[in-house]
């Protein structure tokens, strides 16, 4: 077969044509490339080289192994395959240029070498079928938030060439192969098509030659054009990952808020550029299905144009925020962090809606209802504006009085959280809690008065500042307190101890959440089911229990325990669907724009279970997002909301 | 434009309150003090009047517990000045306050003239008086209460303002500047200012403290409280109970027997 | 010798308030268990036809002038201060309403003297006056003893039955001068009416009020639902109002429309002292409140503790189908 390096075109030796489009690639790649990093230079810094043993695990359980994807099982399979032959094609690829740029050079193209042309013949017709599936799953059956864009198919049709030029000059050299050099597999198939398709081996190698040209100028194109398309994902998607946020409470380090280029990190801008618009964030967010104005993807999107039509110096003062994103949009999250679960390349939606947050909440533009919740919590320390002497007046009817942990030690402090102990509606499971773990003789205590809001919504609507006090007070109150462990019965007091306190010292304070402490006696014998309980129920995993702390075992050992029937719901565990409360927004008046609730849509979902009788839950605002939800959807009659707490007092009780 | 806010310091009711042992005044062991909610909607309207017209905004407040809050939040939100009276009887009623303050914006330098004086249109405790008519007739100025808009023409030194009467009706009215507004609601709710902004403003700016100017005479409160003490609860309605469904019947049977269903 | 009861008789555009009969009631209590005559005084411009229907009094001061056309505090406190200082009644009842609001100030400082406010009783007490008065949005009662004389009260809506304030006779008026000027400094221009839309909630027979407690916008539909089926309409207090939820004119309260319908349901509405100001004389009260302590209990004669988005729907579907078994009977 002729060399396409030495060949010569009219006159100019093939390499020369080579370097020539080459250098132009590679400065339109270049160009662009290195204008990103300029923006990114001027953006905020964050360190992100810690734990760097666990990042390198990310990338080769993300990218290598391409986790995420596999979540949508059919497009997740066929975009391994497409990604492990992009793998090997840019490899084959740089070998080739590599030898088409320096013919002087006595290696072999990689076509010429046996088992490397049938790997790539074999994982080139793979990748074909991969990509048909693609393009049938986007351009006919297309999921939402997934566009049929310019942009997609130029993509698809670019790989498509260059996997198919690959393969014809695979066929086209087995056509004009002579008798020794005996056909392989996938080129040898082609040849012979070729063949009975007329083409004769006269033409083979010139055709080779324009099947290799072909290759390599569409790949050299490709390359342009990357890093002005959404393909950039190729490049950015594995710093990304590298990057990643490691911490689970998912916050941007300290600042006052975001609203113009420079005042982001850098590693938020980097979600912009790392994104492949594939949607998985939007088809997984609780707001965005009920109709609100927030889409994960857009908001990603904005901040891509951000980086893409700023001068690479600053900013020119744009109101990013306001203007492109609108509050409304940032106020519409519930921070349940499905979208980042989801993310591929692990982009950081939270963090860029927690900094826009903070800036809206600097300027005080806060929507409506927040900033009485929030005034009271500075006040009284709650949000539902009651003194803080009737914290614990819900124990007035329990019989006994629970210990004191401000005055006297006990192995356990409860930390009721502001739902369970001012909400007229969930008093009575407080006091079902209390009288189960009084009965098993479990040493608990309660700090009365002294409680105040841990602060982790408080955090998430934007209001550092709010927080810090509250932080600064409960700190120096569990100081105070005398207890070994600490568990509690909101999920939200839950992550903010664990993961946003660290004077708590949680070496010595074991945080827990109540379903974890449930699940231990009952691992222990310390607290025996009386009888198993007949019932069909399921279970919702909240968000600040599972996705944010991966706690999903316990409240299943705790059921399994009672005897009951679970039947879990199609979006269980990781895929949880958040019921709409959280982010402050249990707070907020309600966004009058959406069609439902993303409760309805919960509840609606456990009443679809065959036989369900409970649907039970292990956060307070579960209790009453899912309680209002039944009523508004007249399911009432059809589902129950307990929480787990009231199904162990009953198979507990002799 | 010259805008003075008077704010005071009322029993908080969300706490329970108690009467001391005397029998006459409130127990003061749980007693909490906010900022009374018609001067805070006074302050929210200063503020608006001074984005629109741009002008400085003084509030000036009587010494009482928890008024520091009150007032470097006051000044987080936006006004220029904050200015504390102190060393007046803490057990003052609405009538000695409003001579103190009187006095007192007589006397510091530079706070009058000003264009308008904004005070709540009333409080819960104004027991013996309410401050917006009674500053207007110590300052001899004209006065409008129950005011929920405000328009100024600066150059004709009058304003517009929206008084409210009973069924909805507001009544709109020219007031000459200077002039005392009793303020029932700002045009806008106040504003939220987040606590970062209100410790930075305890941090970066200052509170003047002004002692009380001796009062010649009218610092006394004309009328004395002799007891006070929780309302008897007289009526409480007849409770019902029971299901929806079993509620629902018993109302039907209620409004059956007034011919209402 | 100890003056007369004087009762501020409230007028505005051309109708006596309905609380000047609710004083007229107290006044005369008072007059009569201190031994001397009650006066009400009437200013205003052209009022003095309205005169004819204060006979609970023992006569009548009309005060007319046409510097007292729309309320001004200080010119009305400016018009009272000579006549008081000539005729030296003993006590001088003032209703507090957004119409007088700010005049008894402003008559106590003029006559150099202090005033009583929030009254929701008055009591005669061997020959003086102890007020009961409304602290701390009603959280607590002061017993007052007024020392100075002419006592100024403000009195507070609902202290006795309106129709108790009502009498047959013509009482005898005397046209007093008034001693005025126009405001140099405060000029009325006009009165803006609320858009009453199609609903005068003043006129309806059944009102099912909403309140804060009713969470949303979307909710205000549930209560129409039962409005309709009661055939009456939907109002609500303030807050509601204030939140754009209903249009002004369906404000219930002290800033908005006192009703007496035959039956008042407040649903999720807590009690505020200027709400009820607006309803205490409906015939029926029933309130729908998960706070067990809220005051609207005390005013309502049934009362329950749920949700409000509970048991409406329950009601309506109940009164729905009463409504149908009769109308097949």
């Amino acid at each position: 077969m002729p060399d396409p390096a030495i060949f010569n075109y009219f006159g100019v030796p093939g390499y020369s044509l080579l370097w020539l489009l080459t250098l132009i690639s590679f400065l339109v790649f270049g160009r662009q490339v290195t204008r990103h990093v300029r923006v990114l230079a001027h953006a905020r810094a964050e360190n992100r080289w810690d734990q760097i043993g666990k990042r390198i695990g990310l990338v080769v359980t993300n990218v290598l192994g391409q986790r995420r994807l596999f979540d949508e099982p059919l497009i997740g399979a066929a975009h391994f395959v497409i990604f492990w032959a992009f793998v090997l094609y840019a490899t084959t690829f740089f070998w080739s240029l590599f030898r088409g740029l320096v013919p002087a050079m006595a290696i072999p193209y990689p076509d010429e070498v046996a088992w490397i042309a049938t790997s790539v013949q074999v994982i080139g017709v793979l990748a074909v079928v991969a990509l048909c599936v693609a393009a049938v799953r986007r351009y006919i059956f297309t999921p939402v938030s997934l566009e049929r864009s310019w942009d997609a198919a130029i993509i698809l049709l670019l790989i498509a060439l260059v996997l198919l030029s690959s393969l014809a000059g695979a066929g086209f050299r087995a056509l004009a192969a002579t008798e020794g050099e005996s056909s392989r597999s996938v080129g040898g198939f082609l040849g012979g098509l070729f063949a009975y398709l007329g083409v004769s081996p006269a033409h083979a190698p010139t055709l080779y030659l324009a099947a290799w040209w072909i290759h390599m100028i569409t790949v050299l194109g490709f390359l342009a054009y990357l890093p002005y398309s959404k393909h950039l994902h190729l490049l950015a998607s594995p710093f990304s990952v590298f990057f990643a946020s490691l911490q689970p409470s998912k916050m941007p380090p300290a600042s006052e808020g975001a609203s113009r280029l420079e005042e982001f990190t850098w590693r938020e801008l980097f979600s912009g550029l790392a994104c492949a618009e594939c949607g998985r964030c939007d088809r997984a967010c609780p707001s965005f299905d009920c109709g609100d104005p927030l889409s994960p993807k857009q908001l990603i999107h904005h901040v891509k144009e951000l980086v893409l039509t700023l001068d690479s110096v600053s900013s020119h003062g744009k109101t990013f925020l306001g203007d492109v994103v609108r509050p409304e949009d940032i106020w519409a999250c519930t921070t349940c962090a499905s979208c980042m679960d989801r993310c591929p390349v692990f982009n950081e939606h939270i963090p860029l809606v927690m900094e826009m947050r903070r800036k809206l909440v600097s300027e005080g533009q806060v929507p409506p209802g927040l900033p009485e919740a929030l005034n009271n919590l500075a006040r009284y320390g709650n949000s539902f504006g009651q003194s803080e002497r009737k914290r614990a007046v819900w124990t007035q009817s329990l019989g006994f009085k629970p210990k004191d942990a401000r005055k006297e030690t006990v192995q356990w402090l409860w930390y009721l959280g502001e739902y369970a102990c001012y909400h007229p509606g969930l008093q009575s499971i407080t006091r079902s809690l209390a009288r189960t773990l009084y009965a098993a003789k479990v040493d608990y205590g309660i700090v009365y008065e002294s409680e105040r809001n841990s602060g982790n919504d408080v955090r998430r609507v934007g209001e550092e500042g709010l927080f810090e006090l509250l932080r600064q007070k409960n700190t120096a109150m569990l100081q105070q307190a005398h207890f070994d462990g600490l568990f509690t019965t909101d999920p939200h007091v839950y992550n903010t101890f664990k993961n946003e306190y660290p004077e708590l010292n949680h070496g010595r304070h074991p945080i827990r959440h109540y379903t974890e402490l449930l699940a231990t006696l009952f691992d222990h014998g310390e607290l025996k089911a009386a009888r198993k309980l007949p019932y069909r129920v399921t279970y919702h995993d909240p968000c600040y229990l599972g996705r944010y702390n991966g706690v999903y075992d316990a409240p299943r050992r705790v059921l399994q325990a009672i005897g009951v029937e679970l039947a879990e719901m199609p979006r269980s565990r990781r895929q949880s669907f958040c019921c709409g409360g959280g982010g402050g927004r249990i707070w907020m008046e309600e966004a009058g724009q959406a069609h439902s609730r993303p409760s309805e849509s919960r509840v609606r979902e456990a009443a679809s279970l065959d036989g369900v009788r409970y649907l039970v839950v292990t956060c307070p605002k579960d209790y009453v997002m899912f309680t209002d939800a039944l009523k508004t959807t007249g399911l009432e009659g059809k589902l129950l909301v307990k929480d787990i707490a009231e199904l162990v007092e009953e198979a507990v009780a002799a | 434009m010259k805008i003075i806010v008077l704010l005071k310091m009322v029993p908080d009711v969300v706490e329970e309150l108690e009467v001391a042992a005397d029998g006459k005044t409130l127990d003061s062991e749980f007693l909490r003090l906010i900022a009374n909610e018609l001067d805070a909607q006074a302050l929210e309207e200063a503020l608006l009047l001074k984005e629109k017209y741009t002008g400085t905004v003084t509030v000036v407040s009587l010494d009482a517990p928890e008024v520091d809050d009150a007032l470097f939040t006051a000044l987080a939100k936006g006004a220029d000045r904050a200015i504390k009276i102190t060393g007046g009887d803490g057990a003052l009623g609405t009538r000695a306050g409003a001579y103190l303050l009187a006095q007192a914006l007589s006397t510091i330098q530079g706070l009058l003239p000003a264009d308008l004086i904004l005070t709540g249109a009333q409080a819960i405790d104004d027991l013996d008086g309410l401050t917006a008519p009674l500053i207007s007739h110590l300052l001899r100025l004209p006065q409008l209460g129950i005011v929920t808009k405000v328009s100024v023409d600066t150059a004709a030194g009058v304003a517009t303002v929206l008084r409210e009467f009973p069924g909805g009706v507001r009544g709109e009215y020219e007031i000459k500047l200077p002039a005392v507004l009793g303020i029932q609601a700002a045009e806008k709710p106040p504003r939220y200012v987040p606590v970062a902004k209100v410790r930075a403003a305890m941090k970066s700016q200052v509170i003047h403290s002004v002692p009380a100017p001796m009062m010649a005479d009218g610092g006394v409160a004309l009328l004395q409280v002799a007891a006070m003490a929780k309302p008897e609860v007289t009526e409480h309605a007849q409770m019902l109970r029971g299901s929806p469904e079993e509620i629902a019947d018993q109302l039907c049977e209620i409004l059956a027997a007034r011919g209402l269903v | 010798m100890a003056g007369n009861v004087w009762v501020l008789a409230e007028q505005w555009r051309g109708q006596l308030s309905e609380i000047t009969y609710e004083v007229l009631a107290l006044g005369k209590e008072l007059a009569t268990a201190l031994g001397c005559d009650l006066q009400a005084v009437l200013l205003g411009h052209n009022v003095k036809p309205l005169a004819a229907s204060l006979g609970k009094a023992d006569s009548v001061l009309c005060l007319d002038h046409s510097a007292l056309a729309t309320p001004v505090a200080e010119i009305f406190a400016h018009a009272l201060t000579p006549i008081i200082r000539a005729r030296s009644p003993q006590a001088i009842l003032m209703p507090l309403t957004n119409v007088s609001l700010g005049v008894a100030s402003l008559l106590a400082e003029e006559l150099g003297i202090g005033c009583v406010n929030f009254c929701r009783d008055v009591r005669a007490v061997d020959g003086s006056l102890q007020t009961r008065s409304v602290l701390y949005g009603g959280k607590m009662e002061a017993i007052v003893k007024p020392a100075q004389r002419p006592a100024i009260l403000g009195i507070l809506p609902g202290v006795r039955p309106p129709d108790e304030g009502l009498a047959e006779t013509v009482p005898p008026i005397e046209d007093v001068t008034v001693d005025v000027q126009e405001s140099s400094s405060i000029r009325w221009k006009r009165y803006i009416e609320p858009e009453i839309g199609d609903v005068d909630i003043s006129k309806q027979e059944v009102l099912v009020s909403v309140g804060r407690g009713l969470q949303s916008p979307d909710n205000v539909a549930v209560a129409a639902e039962l409005a309709e089926a009661l055939g009456g309409a939907v109002c609500g207090s303030r807050p509601v109002i204030d939140q754009g939820w209903l249009p002004l004119s369906r404000q219930v309260g002290k800033s908005g429309v006192v009703v007496k319908p035959k039956l008042y349901l407040a649903a999720g509405i807590s009690g505020a002292p200027e709400h009820v100001e607006g309803m205490k004389n409906s015939e029926l009260i029933i309130a729908i409140n998960t706070d067990e302590q809220a005051p609207i209990f005390h005013v309502a004669q049934y009362g329950i503790a749920a949700d409000v988005m509970d048991l409406l729907p329950a009601l309506t579907e109940a009164v729905r189908s009463r409504k149908e078994v009769k109308s097949h009977a």
